[in-house]
């Protein structure tokens, strides 16, 4: 009796309403009061903007779907898919891993996949989540708005599709599997990491593409292929650098470098290059604003759910359902917990968050030396819209981590040189260490060094046509030979002749690996 | 904001993604099917089920780091006890620290995903290396027969019975008194003339021209054929034959056979039991067992016990003739006899078996198989001294006649299963055609 009177005690709320819901069983009526209850709070406190939402209801069937296909509504069919599919597959059904609750994809409208599985409490958590926060970052971030285009993605897909089919029925199956194989092998060295003159127009592609085909075929003379062939300028030898230069060399995305001057593709083949290397760029930002992304998502949904329990529109049941949740999205295990698999990015997103908020109101004497441009503003909605807007993980990490984040996660930084017998505990969470932790932390979200960083560096255009890759090796951390001499055979396939990858340290070169092409398309 | 319920969208949007990987990785699961099949009774042959392959074989490699060497500089969470400038041991390999490796590295140790039973069988049959037409019989997709089977008020119009409907629609028309085309044309006729002679008869006329204009009506309200009139011709799809078999495995389990050659015999068991049960709605299946004596056993002793003894194949045949007579009487089981054996034989017991097959076996069975396992490598160098042939198949081949049914086969190896059930195919069509 004492704890209901407890639970019954009138709180003070600023204007009492009737609780949304009170099971855990919704219907679409309720979902749509539900987004109107956090739209309101969304739009009028803390000032999102957003995309158009469209909100589809699936089973985990077809979640598993989802999946399978990196969380896009379509994409061209491939075996790799296939795999991804059976092994969530397995592992689901085994029950060693459950479904995520959305899935959210950065498009115009903004899609977000809810599972019908969930309670009332959780498609408004799911909806504060990925609807507002996941969509506000995806819209307003400078790495989404540089490189992607949310409004044809969609349309991109869909042509990517219906381009691999058309290509599957006209060249057959295993021929584009080969190029596909080929091409996903280097997706991660298929992406523009820096502006160049040219941006991707994903609504233009299908356009081009006929059009170059109607010219190709307009212009289709047998003539032509009668013409003696014109004799190689054996005598004209260009300078070094004026080749390198007309090649665009060093470019290190090696995908678009094959499309564009691969000597034997057919065009379809570099079409389909050029699709893989659009995907691979339209998903490179959601590697670089991991954190910043569920971050952002995560301190939004906390917000809102907290607005609107604190109105009375949720109750205190779906409350602590919501809360119960939440930590467990936000629990960081330590490095010895057999759990730990690395940092969290919801955790951490959360905590820096939550801390940017706290400096912006309530700074310690601390806080006013890191962080002088904000501690104490008022304003914790600005900085941190700003800081959503125009900051990636490296980035934002290097200039909001704050000593406090430090302690609370007591990190410490670990140098593992492996010329030394042991490894050397560098910094740890004290006055000394912050900045250093701070760095080094930074540094481990670059995507940018992540990646190995290789390069295209010359052709033998002259001579056997060999091509030449630099890896320009940071730390002495060499490539995995084994994976790289695979690579490097899907590449050579695709470039048509032998290719030799140089791993490069201060100007010396410390190892080298070679490719042949077995089957070389032609 | 739209919400859009997806739910009843076609599900299976995986499916094409899944067979492709599942071709991609063929050679592999394959393997992996051909080890979970050995390991799996004659009877569960005939089911989906997890296999697990190494996960290298369909790895999709990537440019990255290596995990050697090199200076790795990390963050972690939860310093319990370390100062800065502390050194402490390197965990041993694999274990621990490492963040970047588990990362990248994906534990990918070997690869466990569940198959269906159409893409286990698929396989399974697959390495038996099985022509199409014969998986398609053994997998039973045209194992139906399609039987008139009456008429029913509903159907697709390819199959409308036009006779049955005009019948029932001429019962309804002169049970509802519908003019027909000839009378109202009589009428009319009747009425023109009367009209030639201007006026003769008015209320003749004008009888008839009620008359006809009541007819009329009645012919649109009765229409000629009526939707209740339809009937469809109805089409039952049976099994067929329906009935039932009893299969026989006979083996010898001497001391002579080894593994391998179990391993063939299982795998012609196993094909004849699916094929059966395609074909049969009831398969019992009866092992039996023998060196100098014969035994009937359960599937576990029959495949994995060993027995040591001489070989005398005649007591099988007397054992399996004394159960047939028992519990399946021919004319109400159709009997399969599968008898595998290395060919050694008592050489004194060999006409005593030719004598069993032909007066007693093979009278009372649909098939009888022998097949004479090998080593695998056994046929395979007939150098200077070729193996001479066993007693017991030169006994068999002399009793073999084209109208007997009777195949019998040497298997070195997998592949050599399937032809002895060509034989069978081959038997069984030009007994239809016979028909």
């Amino acid at each position: 009796m004492v704890a209901r009177d407890v639970m019954a005690k009138p709180r003070k709320r600023q204007d009492a309403a009737a609780p949304l819901f009170t099971g855990r069983d919704w219907d679409f009526g309720l979902v749509s009061r539900i987004y109107e209850a956090i739209e309101e709070v969304a739009d009028q406190e803390l000032g999102l903007d957003i995309y158009p939402n469209q909100i589809e209801v699936i089973t985990s069937e077809q979640m598993l779907d989802a999946y399978a296909s990196t969380g896009m509504p379509m994409f061209y069919k491939h075996w790799s898919f296939g795999k991804q599919f059976v092994r969530n597959e397995t592992l689901y059904r085994k029950g060693w891993q459950g479904l995520a609750y959305e899935i959210v994809i950065n498009s115009s409208p903004c899609i977000v996949y809810i599972m019908e599985e969930n309670s009332a409490t959780m498609q408004t958590l799911v909806l504060a989540h990925a609807a507002f926060g996941h969509n506000h970052f995806f819209k307003n971030n400078y790495c989404f708005q540089q490189w992607t285009d949310a409004t044809s993605i969609l349309d991109y897909l869909s042509f990517a599709k219906k381009y691999v089919a058309a290509c599957e029925d006209r060249y057959g199956q295993e021929k584009v599997e080969q190029v596909l194989d080929a091409a996903h092998a280097l997706m991660s060295h298929g992406v523009h990491r820096y502006p160049g003159k040219h941006t991707p127009d994903l609504k233009s592609e299908q356009r081009r593409l006929e059009e170059r085909q109607a010219f190709a075929e307009q212009h289709f003379s047998d003539l032509w292929r009668t013409l003696p062939k014109a004799k190689k300028g054996a005598k004209r030898n260009p300078d070094e650098d004026r080749r390198r230069q007309m090649l665009g060399l060093p470019e290190e995305n090696i995908l678009y470098f094959l499309e564009k001057n691969a000597p034997l593709l057919a065009p379809w083949q570099r079409e389909l290059l050029r699709i893989v290397r659009q995907i691979a760029q339209y998903f490179y930002p959601q590697r670089q604003t991991k954190v910043m992304n569920e971050g952002c998502a995560t301190f939004t949904h906390y917000r809102l759910m907290t607005r609107l329990h604190e109105q009375g529109k949720l109750t205190d049941g779906a409350y602590l359902e919501f809360l119960h949740s939440h930590t467990s999205v936000v629990f960081q295990p330590e490095y010895d917990d057999p759990r730990y698999s690395g940092m969290n990015p919801y955790a951490l997103g959360f905590a820096m968050m939550e801390d940017i908020e706290r400096i912006a109101l309530r700074p310690t004497p601390e806080d006013e030396a890191f962080f002088p441009d904000f501690a104490g503003c008022g304003d914790a909605y600005g900085v941190l819209k700003d800081a959503w807007a125009n900051y990636r993980d490296e980035s934002f990490i290097l200039q909001f981590l704050s000593p406090n984040i430090i302690r609370k996660h007591k990190l410490f930084r670990l140098i593992d040189d492996s010329e030394e017998d042991e490894i050397l505990v560098a910094s740890i969470h004290d006055e000394r260490g912050y900045r250093d932790v701070r760095k080094s932390l930074s540094r481990q979200f670059d995507v940018g060094r992540q990646d190995p960083d290789i390069q295209v560096a010359d052709v033998d255009l002259a001579g056997d046509r060999k091509l030449i890759l630099h890896h320009n090796i940071v730390d002495g951390i060499t490539l995995d030979s084994a994976d790289a001499a695979k690579v490097l055979h899907h590449l050579a396939n695709l470039w048509g002749y032998d290719v030799k990858l140089l791993e490069i340290e201060n100007g010396e070169t410390i190892a080298a690996h070679d490719g042949s092409p077995s089957r070389a398309f032609r | 904001m739209h919400i859009i319920d997806r739910r009843l969208d076609p599900g299976g949007k995986s499916l094409a993604n899944r067979q492709r990987f599942i071709r991609r990785a063929k050679a592999l699961v394959k393997q992996a099917v051909r080890e979970t099949s050995g390991a799996r009774k004659i009877r569960e042959i005939d089911g989906g089920g997890a296999v697990t392959i190494p996960a290298d074989g369909v790895s999709e490699p990537s440019f990255h780091a290596g995990r050697n060497g090199g200076m790795r500089d990390y963050v972690l969470p939860g310093n319990k006890k370390f100062v800065s400038g502390d050194r402490i041991d390197r965990p041993k390999q694999g274990s621990g620290s490492g963040s970047e490796g588990s990362a990248d590295g994906e534990g990918e140790d070997s690869f466990r995903f569940v198959l269906s039973r159409d893409e286990f069988l698929d396989l399974f049959l697959e390495d038996l290396e099985l022509p199409n037409l014969a998986k398609r019989k053994v997998m039973g997709e045209a194992a139906e027969k399609r039987q008139p089977a009456g008429f029913r008020t509903s159907g697709p119009p390819s199959s409308l019975s036009v006779g049955r409907t005009m019948r029932r629609s001429l019962s309804r028309r002169i049970a509802l008194k519908r003019p027909n085309r000839q009378a109202l044309e009589a009428m009319h006729e009747e009425l023109a003339a009367l009209e030639e002679e201007a006026g003769k008869d008015k209320a003749r006329i004008n009888e008839l021209k009620a008359e006809i204009e009541r007819q009329e009506r009645r012919s649109r309200v009765v229409p000629f054929i009526d939707p209740v009139d339809l009937r469809y011709r109805r089409i039952e799809v049976t099994p067929e034959p329906i009935a039932k078999a009893a299969m026989f495995c006979l083996m010898d389990v001497s001391a002579s056979m080894d593994e391998h050659m179990k391993d063939l015999a299982k795998r012609f068991f196993s094909l004849l039991y699916l094929f059966l049960t395609r074909r049969y709605r009831q398969v019992e299946i009866v092992f039996i067992r023998h060196t100098h004596e014969a035994k009937e056993v359960d599937e576990e002793t029959f495949f994995h016990s060993r027995e040591s003894g001489g070989t005398v194949i005649s007591s099988a045949l007397i054992e399996m003739a004394r159960i047939a007579k028992e519990r399946f009487p021919a004319d109400q089981w159709n009997i399969y006899a599968a008898q595998a054996s290395d060919g050694d034989n008592l050489s004194s017991d060999n006409a005593r078996t030719v004598a069993l097959l032909r007066e007693t076996i093979l009278p009372m069975s649909q098939y009888y198989a022998y097949l004479q396992v090998g080593r695998g490598d056994y046929d395979r160098d007939d150098g200077v001294f070729a193996r001479q042939e066993t007693t017991l198949w030169r006994a068999y081949r002399e009793l073999v006649r084209p109208e007997l049914p009777m195949a019998m086969r040497k298997v070195n190896d997998r592949r050599d299963i399937y032809p002895v059930f060509r034989e069978l195919f081959e038997k069984r069509d030009e007994m239809a055609e016979a028909n």
